[in-house]
C-alpha cells in the first residue's frame, strides 16, 4: 500500500455537521475538516430546497385528490436530495429511486415528464439520456449496480464522468447493495453512494435493518472512504458529496455517504404511519427541519432578506401552479404504443397481438359512435316533436 | 487501492496520475500486450474448412467481435486468464487486455447489473454466467431491468447485452450444474433467447447476438461444447431468430433445440430404418418462436413432437404444443407430443441417463400415436 492511497477509516460517531440546528455554524471536530460552503452557494441550495418542498407538497396534494396513482414523498429529506444534485456536473449521471423525485425536478426534468410515472401514463416519462438520469428505480438497490457499471464504462472511455446513486436505509440490506459497494471498490469506479437513512423502510425501523453503529461504517470493509453526515444539514451534505464527486472524478474511486435524516410523510399516500411510529418522534424531527435550519443561518448572515425570501416563495408558487396545470391536462395515451418498445425488431406474434388490440379498440369506438349517434337522433326526434 | 494482492492479471504500470493504483478489474490503461490483428483467427482460416468445435466457434466469435467493435467488453467469473471454466474465453484476456476482457468479482447480480450500467453508457457487454443454475442470483436484474429498460424508456435506453449461459445436462455435472432454465427467460417479454446446436450457428448466432440492440440470453448446450464440424470461419448462417430444417421428412416433425437436436437427428436415423420419415427442425430461437417455419413443416407432416431436457410441467414444450395446436389444429392428425425431462429436480450424475430424453424414448413416444 502506498502512502497517498486514501486510507479508509471508521466514520465519526457523531454525524458530520457544519450548521447546527440553531442555525449557527459548527466549529471543531464535528466538521471533520469540511469547510462551510460560501453563502451564495448556500442561498442557491436554499432556493432549490424551497422549490422542491413546494413541489413535493403539491404532488402529495394531487395524490390525495386522486390525480396520481401514488407518490413517495421526500418531505424532510431535501438536504440530501438537493445537495447531491448540486454536487454533480451536467454530464454526471444520477441513479434515483422512487423516493428521489425532487432530485429529478432540481436536475431540470419538467413536472409533467416526472409525474407521468406517478400518474400511471408510462413507467418513465422523461428521456434518461437527455438528463443523464436513470429511470427511477423501484426494485431496491438494483440501481446502485447500474451506477457502478456506468461509472466503469466512463472510466474505460477516459471520460471524467461520475455516477451518483441514492439508496435507502432499508435497501442497504439487499444483496445488490453489497455487490455494488464491492464492485465499485474493486474496479475503483467513479461512483458516489448516497444513503438516505430516513430511519424507516415503510414501517420497519432502522434498528431492524442493521446492528452496525452506522451504515457508513461498512465502507471500511469495502476499502472505500465512508462518511456519516447530518442529512438535515445541507451544508455538510454538500461539502461531503462535493468532495466525494471530486475524488471520484480524479481517479480516487468510490465513496459511501450516509445522511441521517427523517421521512416526515408516510411512506406513500397509501401508508398509515400511526401504526408504527409515535407522534412525538415526528415532532422531534420537525424541530431539526433542514429548510428551517438553513433559513436561520442565511437570515442571520444577512443574505436572506425579506425581498429574496419573497421572490423565492413566489417562484415556488409559480412552480406549484404549473404542476397543478400540468396535471389538469389529461394525458394522451395510445394503447397501441404498448407494443412499440419491447424489441428493436418487429416480432410477428407481437404484431398479431397489436392487431387484435387495434381491432378491439376500433370495435369499442364504433360501438360508442353508434350509441352517440343513436342518442343524437333520439334527441333530434324529441326536438322535432316539441 | 491495493488492499488485494497484486495478481498476474494486473497490468504493469496500472496507476493513475496521482500514482494511486487504479484497482483491479477493468482498467482504462492501455493493455500491455499487442492485440492480434482484427479477425485474425477467422481470416487465417477463411480459405478452407477446418474442424471447429462449438467452444472454438464461440471463442472465435468473441474474438472477432472484440476486434471489430471497441465497445464490446467481456467479463464474468474466471473469464480472464483462465479463459472460463469451459475455456470459451480462452486467450482473449491476453490478446485484448484487462480493459476488454476481465475477471469480475464473484456475484451474478453484480455482473448483470453493472453490464446494464455499461450498456447505458454505450458499451456492448458480453457476460458469462458460469453455469445455468448460477444465473439465478441475477434473476432480478435480468427480469426487472434488462428485459424492461427499452419498454420503460420508450426505446430511449437500449441494452445491447449478451448473457452467455452454459446450460443443460449430460456431462455428469453435480447438483446445480445441469439445469435447463430456458422457460424462465422465454416467459420474460423483452428478452431474446437463442441456443445454437452446431459450430457454424454458434459462431454466427453469437456474432448476431452481440450486434443486436436488444438483450439476448445466449444458451450454450454444454454437453455439445466439444462437438466438431468442418466450418470455414467467419460464417454467417440463418438469422438467429429463425428455425432451420436440418433433415427433411414427411411423417412427423421433431422440434428440438440445443442438446436435443442431436437426439432428434439420432431418432430420425433410427426411425428411417423402421420406415418412418422424420423431419427435424432446430428451433435455434426460443424467443421469438418461428411459427412460420414450424407451421410449414407441421402442415406437411401433420404430426409434431417437441424434445427438451427441462422438466415438462410449465416447460417450453408446453408453449410449443399450444402454439402448434392453436395454429395448425386442422392439419394435425394427432396431438402434439412432449418428450422431456421428468417433473423432478435434475438428478445426480449417476442417474441422469434415466432423466435425459433419448432417441429411443422419442421413437417410443411416436409409437403411442395411432398411425
Ligand atoms: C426488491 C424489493 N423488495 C421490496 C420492495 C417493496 N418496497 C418498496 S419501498 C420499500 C422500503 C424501502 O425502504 P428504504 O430503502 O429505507 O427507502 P425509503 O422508502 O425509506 O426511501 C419496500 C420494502 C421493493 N420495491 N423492492
Ligand atoms: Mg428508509
Amino acid at each position: 500500500m502506498t502512502d497517498d492511497v486514501v486510507v479508509p477509516t471508521l466514520p465519526t460517531r457523531k454525524p458530520i455537521r457544519l450548521i447546527a440546528e440553531t442555525g449557527r455554524p459548527v466549529k471543531g471536530a464535528q466538521t471533520a475538516g469540511f469547510v462551510l460552503p460560501d453563502t451564495d452557494t448556500l442561498l442557491g441550495l436554499y432556493r432549490q430546497m424551497v422549490l422542491a418542498r413546494r413541489f413535493d407538497a403539491q404532488v402529495t396534494a394531487l395524490t390525495r385528490q386522486g390525480r396520481l396513482a401514488t407518490y413517495p414523498s421526500a418531505l424532510g429529506q431535501e438536504a440530501c436530495e438537493i445537495a447531491a444534485v448540486a454536487a454533480l456536473a451536467p454530464h454526471d449521471w444520477l441513479f434515483p429511486t422512487y423516493r428521489d423525485t425532487i432530485a429529478l425536478l432540481t436536475r431540470g426534468v419538467s413536472p409533467v415528464e416526472i409525474l407521468a410515472f406517478f400518474r400511471g401514463d408510462w413507467h418513465t416519462g422523461f428521456d434518461p439520456r437527455a438528463h443523464h438520469i436513470s429511470p427511477q428505480s423501484t426494485p431496491l438497490a438494483t440501481q446502485a449496480l447500474h451506477a457502478v457499471g456506468l461509472a466503469t464504462a466512463a472510466k474505460l472511455k477516459h471520460d471524467p464522468v461520475v455516477a451518483l446513486t441514492f439508496l435507502g436505509d432499508g435497501s442497504t440490506s439487499e444483496g445488490d447493495a453489497h455487490e455494488a459497494f464491492n464492485f465499485a471498490s474493486v474496479w475503483q469506479a467513479p461512483t458516489v453512494f448516497v444513503i438516505q437513512n430516513n430511519q424507516y423502510a415503510i414501517s420497519v425501523p432502522f434498528s431492524k435493518q442493521s446492528h452496525a453503529r452506522t451504515l457508513a461504517d461498512r465502507a471500511i470493509g469495502y476499502g472505500m472512504p465512508g462518511y456519516f453526515v447530518d442529512g438535515n444539514d445541507v451544508a455538510a451534505m454538500y461539502a461531503v458529496i462535493t468532495a466525494a464527486v471530486e475524488r471520484a472524478r480524479s481517479g480516487g474511486g468510490p465513496t459511501m455517504i450516509e445522511g441521517l435524516t427523517y421521512r416526515m410523510e408516510a411512506h406513500t399516500n397509501s401508508d398509515d404511519p400511526t401504526r408504527y411510529r409515535e407522534k412525538g418522534e415526528v415532532a422531534e424531527w420537525l424541530s431539526r427541519d433542514p429548510v428551517d435550519r438553513l433559513e436561520k443561518y442565511l437570515t442571520a448572515s444577512g443574505v436572506l432578506t425579506s425581498e429574496v425570501r419573497e421572490s423565492i416563495t413566489k417562484g415556488a408558487e409559480v412552480l406549484a401552479a404549473a404542476t397543478r396545470d400540468a396535471m389538469n391536462e389529461p394525458p394522451v395515451l395510445d394503447p397501441l404504443e404498448l407494443f412499440d418498445h419491447v424489441y428493436s425488431a418487429e416480432r410477428p406474434a407481437l404484431l398479431e397481438q397489436r392487431a387484435f388490440l387495434a381491432h378491439e379498440l376500433a370495435q369499442t369506438e364504433s360501438a360508442a359512435g353508434a350509441e352517440a349517434a343513436g342518442r343524437e337522433s333520439a334527441e333530434s326526434e324529441m326536438a322535432g316533436r316539441a | 487501492m491495493t488492499l488485494v494482492e497484486e495478481t498476474p492479471t494486473k497490468i504493469a504500470g496500472e496507476t493513475d496520475a496521482s500514482g494511486r493504483a487504479s484497482g483491479t478489474g477493468p482498467s482504462a490503461a492501455t493493455p500491455a500486450g499487442t492485440p492480434a490483428a482484427p479477425g485474425a483467427s477467422a481470416v487465417a482460416s477463411a480459405t478452407a474448412p477446418t474442424s471447429v468445435s462449438i467452444a472454438g466457434a464461440l471463442n472465435a466469435a468473441l474474438r472477432d467481435a472484440l476486434a471489430e467493435d471497441p465497445n464490446v467488453v467481456v467479463f464474468g467469473e474466471d473469464v480472464g486468464p483462465l479463459g472460463g471454466v469451459f475455456r470459451i474465453t480462452d486467450a482473449l484476456n491476453a490478446e485484448f487486455g484487462e480493459s476488454r476482457v476481465w475477471d469480475s468479482p464473484l456475484a451474478e447480480s453484480g455482473i448483470v447489473g453493472t453490464a446494464i450500467g455499461m450498456a447505458m453508457y454505450g458499451l456492448r457487454p458480453v457476460v458469462e454466467m458460469q453455469f445455468d443454475a448460477f444465473s439465478y442470483p441475477a434473476f432480478e436484474q435480468i427480469t426487472s431491468h434488462l428485459a424492461k429498460m427499452r419498454n420503460r424508456t420508450k426505446g430511449r435506453v437500449t441494452l445491447p447485452i449478451v448473457i452467455r449461459i452454459p446450460y443443460a445436462g449430460g456431462i455428469g455435472g453435480v447438483e446445480h450444474h445441469s439445469d435447463s432454465s430456458e422457460a424462465y427467460w422465454t416467459h420474460t417479454p423483452g428478452l431474446t433467447v437463442v441456443t445454437p446446436s452446431n459450430p457454424a450457428d454458434a459462431y454466427s448466432m453469437l456474432r448476431e447476438a452481440i450486434a443486436s440492440d436488444d438483450p439476448v440470453i445466449f444458451l450454450e448446450p454444454k454437453s455439445r461444447y466439444w462437438a466438431k464440424d468442418a466450418v470455414t470461419l467467419p460464417v454467417q448462417t440463418a438469422p438467429m431468430t429463425r428455425a432451420v430444417c436440418l433433415r427433411e421428412g414427411s411423417d412427423v416433425t421433431l422440434l428440438a433445440y440445443g442438446s436435443t437436436v442431436k437426439t432428434a437427428l439420432h431418432a430420425a436415423e433410427l426411425g428411417a430404418a423402421e420406415g418412418l420419415s422424420i423431419e427435424v427442425i432446430d428451433l435455434r430461437s426460443l424467443s421469438p418462436f418461428d411459427d412460420e417455419t414450424v407451421g410449414a413443416s407441421v402442415r406437411k407432416t401433420s404430426r409434431a413432437a417437441i424434445i427438451h431436457e427441462a422438466a415438462q410441467f410449465g416447460g417450453y414444450g408446453a408453449e410449443v404444443a399450444a402454439r402448434v395446436t392453436e395454429r395448425q389444429f386442422f392439419h394435425l392428425a394427432a396431438p402434439v407430443l412432449r418428450i422431456t425431462g421428468f417433473d423432478i429436480p435434475f438428478p445426480a450424475p449417476k442417474l441422469e441417463e434415466h432423466y435425459l430424453p433419448t432417441a429411443e424414448r422419442v421413437l417410443a413416444a411416436l409409437d403411442t400415436w395411432e398411425w
